[in-house]
This record gives C-alpha cells, structure tokens and sequence, in this order.
C-alpha cells in the first residue's frame, strides 16, 4: 500500500454489474467489478474491444445506471443498488469532469467561453467564471489562445482547453476517454504529463480508458477487463 | 452566457441566409394580408367616398355595386322633398375600356350632379368640375395629367382635377365626369341605333335615367326611418351606408377574404414547416456538442433554451426583414397593399408561436440525446 492507498479512496467501485436485455438477448457487460482509486493516482482502463471499460466509465459518470453493486464518490455513495442521488447531472457537474478522444469542445465559444461555460452551470458570475478560465488556460499553457476558437487550435492546444474546462469547478475525479488518440507521441506524452500534473497539484483521481501502449507507462494503475470483468490490476510505471 | 446568441454568431452568415429565406415567405404572408386589406379598404373607398348616409337604388335590387339598378333622373327631386333629407344628388357608375395613346386604359366613371353629393371627396391637383360639359376628374393612377384630352363616346373631355387612392371594389381608378355627359355616355344610342329605334315606332328613348340617389340625412331623424319612407314607393330601394357596406363587404369582398385567408394560412403552415425542418437540422449538426452539455451537467432548460431561442431569433429576424421588404415593395403591386400596424403586430405573435412550435422538433430530438453520445470519437 503507497501512500495515496493510505486515504480515503476517490472512486470506490464495489461489486458492480451491468446487464444489457435479458433471457437470450442478455448481455453481460460488468461483472462484479471492484476497484478503488485514490487522490493523486492516474489509472488506465485497458481492455478489448467489448471488454467493458467504456461501460465502466460511463457507470462511474453516473451516465449508465448499473444493475447492482455500490459506487462512492469522493466519500459520498452515490448508488447502492440505485442512484442515490435524483440529480445525476448535478452530481457530474459538482464531482466529476470530463475529457474526451475528440476534444468536444462547442466550436460556437471562444477557448476561454469553453471552459468558462461549465463554471456558468454551477452559477459562477461571469466574472468570476471569466477570471478562472484564464487562470486554468495558464495553468495548462494555452493562455496565449485564450481568445482563439476551437477551430484555429492543433490537436493538442484543444485537448489541454478540454482538460481545463474539465478541471473548471474543480472536480477531484477526471475520466478521459482515450484522451491521447487523436494525438500523435509527442503530444500524447505532453497531455498525460499535465493529467499527472493535475493528479498531484489537486489531488484528484484520474481514470483514462486507453488503447495507447506508448503512453502505459505514465499510470500508476492499469485495470484490465475482459468480458466484462477485471481480468488484472497492475501497478505501471 | 447565451449559447443560442454564440451559435448564431458563429454561423451567422448560414443563419442570415436562413433568415431571408424565411423572410421571403413571411413577406409573402405579409403581402397576402395587405392586399386583402387593400381590397377591403378599395372597395369600401367607392362607397364612403361620397360621405352619405343613404342609397335610393332600384326597387328589389341590392344596386347600384352589387347588382345593377336604374331610376328615373327626377327621383332625386322626390328624395330631396322627404323629412330629414338634407342633400341629394343622381349618380351613376359605369366601367370603361378607353383607348389612349395606343394602350388601354380601364377606369370606373362616375357621373354626379354638381354642387350635389357624389362628387370626389377631395382633389389633389387642379380643381373640380366647373363646366356643365366635358370636363373630368381623374385619379393619379390612371397617368393622366392636368389637361390633357381624352376621348370618351363621342366627346372630347379634358382633365382639370386628379385625385389620389381612389379605386373602384375592382382595383379600377376612379374618374369623374358630369351627370349629363356620363348618362350620355351610358344610355345615348348610337345615331343608327336611334334611327333604328325611331324606325320601330318606338319613339326617342329617355336617357334621363341614374344608377342611384344619394342623399345626406339629418343627424335628428334616423335613417331606417327616411329609408322606410323612400321604400313606399314601389319602384325604389333604398339602402342605409351601412347596409351598403356591409353589401360589398360580403358580396365584392367575402369571396376574396376567403381565397386569401385559405393561401395564407397555407404559407403559415409551409413556413411551420420549414422552420421545423431548419431546427431540426441544425439541431441535428449540434447533437454530438448538446451531448457535451449534458454530460458536463447541463440542465435541460439550457438546452431548450439554445434551440428555442434560435428559433425565435430566427423568426424574429425573418420577420423583420420580410417586414421591410413589403414595405418597400407594396407600391409595385398593380392593387393596393394596405399594411396596418394591428396586422403586423398578430402575424409577429403568430410567428413567434409557430416557431415555438416548430422547434418542439429539434427539442425533443436533443432531450433524446444520452450524455453518453459525447464519448467516443
């Protein structure tokens, strides 16, 4: 046990499954799956195609309603055999952010509005949500694009705007879906360096789902599915 | 932060072109009531131009617009004797295809009694009718001007008045001309006809007939009254100014209102559509970014809002542009296009209804959307 395993754990996955249809046409896609993240760790879900990490990712969004099991978010359980809380958006909005294999950010809103946008959900004044986007652009060396639209942005300039209008409201649980696949080496080392970055400044937990075997060597943990269940839980570095 | 404002900028020029696209339609719409306005207002111009309050028509007949009548000239004398009466005056009405300058000229004449009621309410240019003979009164549409000649039957009449938005229930100019030269023009026969007539046996036909009788009432005596009264003698009709109104409202312009109101509210329903599809699309182009949204913890008002809104700006924006577009156009149209205020304020809330209605598309296909959608390349 290292010394994040010594905390409280960020995520805590219990004994979670999910099933798709039933009788025939039932689809194992989680089986059981226990896991625990801690503050600071970056993690990695690796897996075949259909293995079940995206489903994974999606039930510790609070996307995906799971069959069973129990799910902690930073110290509060959120499901226990159902969702806990009524307001699963607000719940993302307050614990969770997201980063995604395409940036995804609105191509209608400056880089600064993007990251601004998610501070505006949480009734940030703009301001206010204006001061700490330019703050965070800084914080990931974008802040000279501050005024640029998506478009006029290279792969990764976008992928570092989507990590900090994740950080925005300062969620201490980040999941990234293949953040580095649209990206090549370079880029892909330099965005999971500024993931570590934010693991260890915030002290927030970290779980990319990935295929990239370049960049393995940048997590702490890789959990390995397979058919819907963890096949290993490695330490990597 | 208004995302339905930064989407619109961000595409403004695909969102403008949409907009006069839907502008045109909407002017359309605009242009359909204004010319059913117009109509009202034309046909209506003919029958309160001479300012009276009661119509002595043909017995039996609902004349002298919606059906033809004829009385003997001297009825006029009789009417002006009856309690109450204040003025009265012969008219008679007649539509003419003239030939001048080589092209056609259709006008309605209107033949009345000087000093008497029926006259043209106002000129514009030059002065009225001042001679017993071949003098007119014509409207501006009609592109003549002050003295020029213009041959009517049999006659030679020179123009010294013009008057303005003076039109018949047919969209036809008015021109004005004496009693006498307008029953000559209306019930003189021909020298071989009248020959002819003579010939039969039949004598010298009197042309000493009128369409209708005018007359100005005492505001002390109702008009029903003096009206029952014109209607003892047998062989006339008489009809209050409202009566006659409500005639040509219903007979001239009814058949009209119907036809415009069904193509209007057919564009209505085409321009629902349309802008339901336009939502929908580019609803469609932004699904993958709504999923965004809703998956970094957007309320579904927010999203509502960026496709109501839209919709709204886009009818609003297309409304004012078709809006300024009728305006600038209504003088081309060949009848009048009466735009009133009342009008364009309804059609603007009808348009805003219909494109909250047209984007409940758009926003249930972006309620449908899974924040999941977001993940993934």
């Amino acid at each position: 046990m290292g010394p994040a395993e010594a905390a409280q754990p960020l995520v805590h996955v219990e004994d979670v499954s999910k099933h798709f249809g039933e009788g025939e046409t039932r689809v194992d896609a989680l089986r059981s799956v226990t896991l625990n993240v801690f503050p600071g760790q970056v993690v990695a879900l690796l897996g075949p195609s259909g293995s079940g990490k995206t489903t994974l990712l999606n039930v510790i969004g609070c996307i995906l309603e799971p069959s069973s099991g129990r799910i902690a978010l930073d110290g509060e359980v959120v499901y226990d055999n159902r969702w806990l809380r009524s307001d699963l958006r607000r719940l993302r909005l307050e614990k969770i952010g997201f980063i995604f294999q395409t940036h995804n950010l609105l191509p209608f809103l400056d880089n600064t509005e993007n990251v601004a946008v998610v501070l505006h959900l949480a009734g940030f004044d703009a301001s206010a949500a204006r001061k700490r986007s330019v703050e965070l652009l800084d914080y990931l060396e974008v802040g000279h694009r501050k005024h640029a639209m998506p478009a006029q942005l290279s792969g990764g300039e976008a992928q570092r705007v989507a990590i900090a209008r994740a950080l925005a409201n300062r969620p201490r649980i980040i999941l990234a879906d293949e953040p580095t696949a649209a990206l090549d080496s370079h880029r892909a080392g330099i965005v999971m360096d500024l993931l570590r970055k934010v693991a260890v400044d915030q002290n927030a937990a970290i779980i990319a789902v990935t295929h990239d075997e370049k960049i393995f060597d940048r997590f702490d943990h890789i959990f390995t599915l397979r058919d819907g269940a963890l096949a290993s839980a490695q330490t990597a570095g | 932060m208004n995302l339905a404002i930064r989407d619109i900028r961000h595409n403004l020029g695909r969102f403008l072109l949409t907009c006069v696209g839907l502008s045109l339609l909407l002017g359309v719409v605009m242009s359909m009531i204004g010319i059913y306005r117009g109509l009202v207002a034309e046909a209506l111009t003919l029958v309160r131009s001479p300012a009276v309050d009661l119509w002595v028509v043909e017995a039996e007949t609902r004349g002298p617009f919606a059906e033809a009548s004829r009385i003997p000239g001297d009825t006029r004398e009789a009417v002006a004797r009856i309690a109450g009466v204040l003025d009265a005056g012969s008219v008679t009405y007649q539509s003419i295809d003239a030939e001048r300058l080589g092209r056609k000229l259709r006008f309605y004449l209107i033949g009345y009694e000087l000093g008497r009621p029926g006259g043209p309410s106002q000129i514009v240019e030059g002065r009225g009718i001042a001679r017993g003979r071949h003098e007119l009164v014509a409207e501006r549409s009609t592109g003549l001007k002050l003295g020029d000649h213009m041959r009517l039957g049999r006659e030679n009449f020179t123009v010294v008045g013009l008057t303005s938005g003076q039109v018949s229930s047919g969209g036809d100019p008015l021109v004005y001309v004496t009693l006498r030269d307008s029953q000559k023009l209306q019930f003189d026969l021909s020298p071989p006809a009248a020959r002819r007539e003579l010939a039969r046996g039949s004598g010298a036909a009197s042309s000493d007939i009128v369409n209708a009788v005018v007359a100005r009432t005492s505001p002390n005596v109702p008009v029903a009254s003096i009206a029952e009264a014109v209607r003892r003698w047998k062989h006339l009709g008489a009809l209050t100014q409202v009566e006659q109104e409500t005639i040509l409202s219903r007979s001239v312009i009814e058949r009209a209102r119907r036809q415009i109101g069904l193509f209007t509210t057919i564009l209505l329903t085409v321009s629902t559509v349309i802008i339901a599809l336009i939502i929908y699309t580019l609803t469609m182009d932004k699904l993958k970014y709504i999923a965004t949204l809703k998956l970094i913890g957007a309320p579904d008002r927010t999203i509502v809002g960026l496709i109501v809104q839209q919709a709204l700006a886009m009818g609003a924006i297309g409304f004012t542009i078709g809006a300024v577009l009728i305006n600038l156009a209504k003088d081309a149209f060949p009848r009048r296009v009466l735009l009133l205020p009342e009008d364009a304020a309804t059609l603007g809330i009808i348009v805003l209804i219909v494109c909250v209605v047209a984007s409940g598309l758009g926003v249930r296909m972006a309620l449908k959307v899974e924040p999941a959608a977001a993940l993934g390349g």
